[in-house]
């Protein structure tokens, strides 16, 4: 196989697996999680629980002071990446383009430099958040393999990008046909594993929100 | 008589000036990343050679290649050059023709043994031997007995080097590269459709100096003109990363001279001289033409998944995959939720009240 005939494999055929797998994975979860249906609740409401839920989707976004001062760095690096990957993501031009040709949609992007430094800076924190796993006794412990497994297949298309772009190491289409198959390979293991928080996250503190809404306690 | 006359006379006889000659020895030192030392080196040897014999084989090609290294609209030296050396055999360019043409080869082959350069253009077609033939002899059968006695093989254009356009899928031709024939002589190649004329003199002139041919990359091209990618040396690379991009061939970006990148530009996968080099004397190359590079200097560019489609994006279907992948979710997670349902009702049914007295009875035994 020719490194063109590799990339283009990846931009073909496997993109489309990856898609499909990932497309089903995730609705598959979801369904599964709210067709599993509550029993009614015959209790008075006290308040509404749409709003309660609304309200802790934003509330939740922000730590509160005793939560910050205790785990000051897992709150700081989390926030870190997140938005870093956001960034590199959602933002970079190639990326956008790829979003336009699927679905239509595009905006504006931010220039490289940016996007380069924002690269640097998520893959520094991410081996950051490895170190302190590593290291926090606490955390190793509740550590199992798919933590790290996740965290191997976040970081990978991240580095990917960053050789890709500055074409270190191998051919530029080489470099760029890996890059795209770290990213298939998150899109793979996405649906099962803990990163489909991503899906879950807004859905999960909506209903502990409700449930406080329904009662009329503010959460 | 002309054979034994050297370069510098040759060129002198064109009414070349040794200024002239020499700032040519100076900009081809330069272009091929010699140090300025060089330079008396190149311009001695480049003056004594005798013209080499070369013999240029066309195979499946267009005579795009041809076009390109000959058609300089002045005489340069760089044309000149290519002018005086002893081209023995060329279809396009002798007079001769039929048996009169293979006779002037296989004379050239005979008298040159082991020093002649070999330059090929188009590439050989293997599904069937009638598919590209010279005077009733096969392209796979005339490249390896001109081989034989070749002190180099220049590969020129991006059929010879890999294939090119007859290689493209479907491939009907079973067309081939020279090094895929070949694999005891050192070949060079000199990709692009077609590829820039200053790479041939560049060449040309690295191996009547050293007697040698220059470093390669990994796909046997002069890294001297293929060590750096067109988006690296593009004039237009401060848009692409200021994020300035023209989205169609005449809206206010294309007007702007943004990056092309939207609009399938393969400049970043690209590997080449033109954005340095440029073309005609030096006037322009694509991109500052308006137009995104094809990558045609690069392995099955035809094949690369269409010239407008920019590169980061899927060549596939990926809309029609994610609706029929949200269908089949949505079939596959109603009949799991239900199977869920029914469990969960089985479990809620097959439960058994506890009283405290069952569970004291438990715990007594």
């Amino acid at each position: 196989m020719t490194e063109t005939e590799f990339l283009m494999w990846v931009r073909g055929p496997a993109f489309q697996v990856a898609t499909l797998v990932f497309v089903v994975g995730i609705v598959v979860r979801l369904l599964e999680i709210l067709l599993l249906g509550r029993k009614g609740n015959l209790a008075e409401a006290r308040g509404s629980a749409m709003a309660g839920g609304l309200r802790t989707i934003v509330s939740r976004t922000w730590p509160d002071r005793g939560t910050l001062q205790r785990s000051t760095f897992t709150l700081v690096s989390g926030y870190v990446f997140h938005v870093g990957l956001f960034v590199t993501i959602f933002l970079f031009a190639p990326h956008i383009l790829l979003i336009r040709d699927v679905f239509g949609v595009g905006w504006p992007s931010l220039p490289t430099a940016i996007i380069d430094a924002a690269t640097v800076v998520t893959l520094i924190t991410l081996l950051a958040v490895l170190a302190y796993r590593l290291v926090n006794p606490v955390q190793r412990f509740l550590s199992g393999f798919q933590d790290y497994f996740v965290w191997l297949v976040t970081i990978l298309p991240l580095l990917t990008g960053y050789l890709a772009f500055h074409r270190i190491g191998m051919s530029p289409p080489t470099l760029l046909a890996v890059h795209i198959l770290s990213v298939e390979l998150l899109m793979v293991v996405f649906p099962f594993t803990k990163l489909m928080h991503a899906f879950t996250l807004f859905m999960a503190r909506w209903y502990n929100g409700a449930i406080a809404g329904y009662r009329g306690v503010r959460s | 008589m002309a054979k034994h006359k050297t370069l510098l006379e040759t060129l002198q006889q064109q009414g070349i000036s040794r200024r002239s000659f020499l700032k040519f020895c100076a900009s081809t030192a330069s272009l091929m990343a010699l140090p300025p030392a060089m330079i008396p080196a190149v311009a001695r040897a480049l003056e004594q050679a005798r013209r080499p014999s070369v013999i240029w084989l066309s195979f499946q090609e267009c005579t795009g290649c041809t076009e390109s290294l000959t058609r300089s609209h002045s005489p340069t030296v760089e044309g000149l050059i290519f002018d005086a050396i002893s081209l023995d055999y060329h279809h396009t360019l002798q007079a001769a023709s039929g048996q009169a043409a293979e006779a002037a080869r296989t004379a050239a082959m005979e008298e040159n043994f082991g020093n002649y350069l070999l330059v090929v253009d188009g590439s050989i077609p293997t599904a069937n031997a009638g598919y590209s033939t010279i005077a009733g002899i096969s392209n796979r059968d005339m490249l390896l007995e001109t081989a034989k006695g070749a002190a180099a093989i220049i590969a020129v254009g991006s059929c010879a080097a890999f294939g090119g356009i007859p290689h493209a899928s479907p491939n009907p031709t079973g067309a081939v590269a020279v090094s895929d024939l070949i694999s005891d002589k050192p070949i060079i190649n000199v990709s692009g459709c077609p590829p820039i004329p200053v790479v041939i003199s560049g060449v040309l002139t690295h191996f009547l100096t050293f007697g040698t041919i220059p470093a390669l990359d990994d796909l046997g091209r002069p890294k001297a003109f293929f060590g750096q990618s067109i988006h690296d040396r593009c004039y237009r690379r401060p848009f692409y990363d200021k994020g300035l991009f023209a989205e169609t061939f005449d809206d206010e970006g294309a007007k702007k001279g943004w990056c092309l990148y939207k609009l399938g530009c393969k400049g970043p996968t690209t590997f080449n001289a033109c954005a340095t080099a440029k073309w005609n004397d030096g006037t322009s190359f694509p991109i500052q033409s308006g137009h995104p590079c094809l990558g045609c200097s690069e392995p099955d560019f035809w094949d690369g998944g269409g010239f407008y489609k920019p590169l980061s994006t899927p060549t596939g279907d990926v809309a029609g995959t994610i609706i029929y992948g949200a269908a089949a979710g949505v079939a596959a997670g109603v009949a799991l939720g239900a199977l869920n349902h029914a469990r969960k009702t089985r479990a809620l049914k097959a439960h058994e009240p506890v009283s405290v007295d069952d569970l004291e009875k438990g715990g007594g035994q």
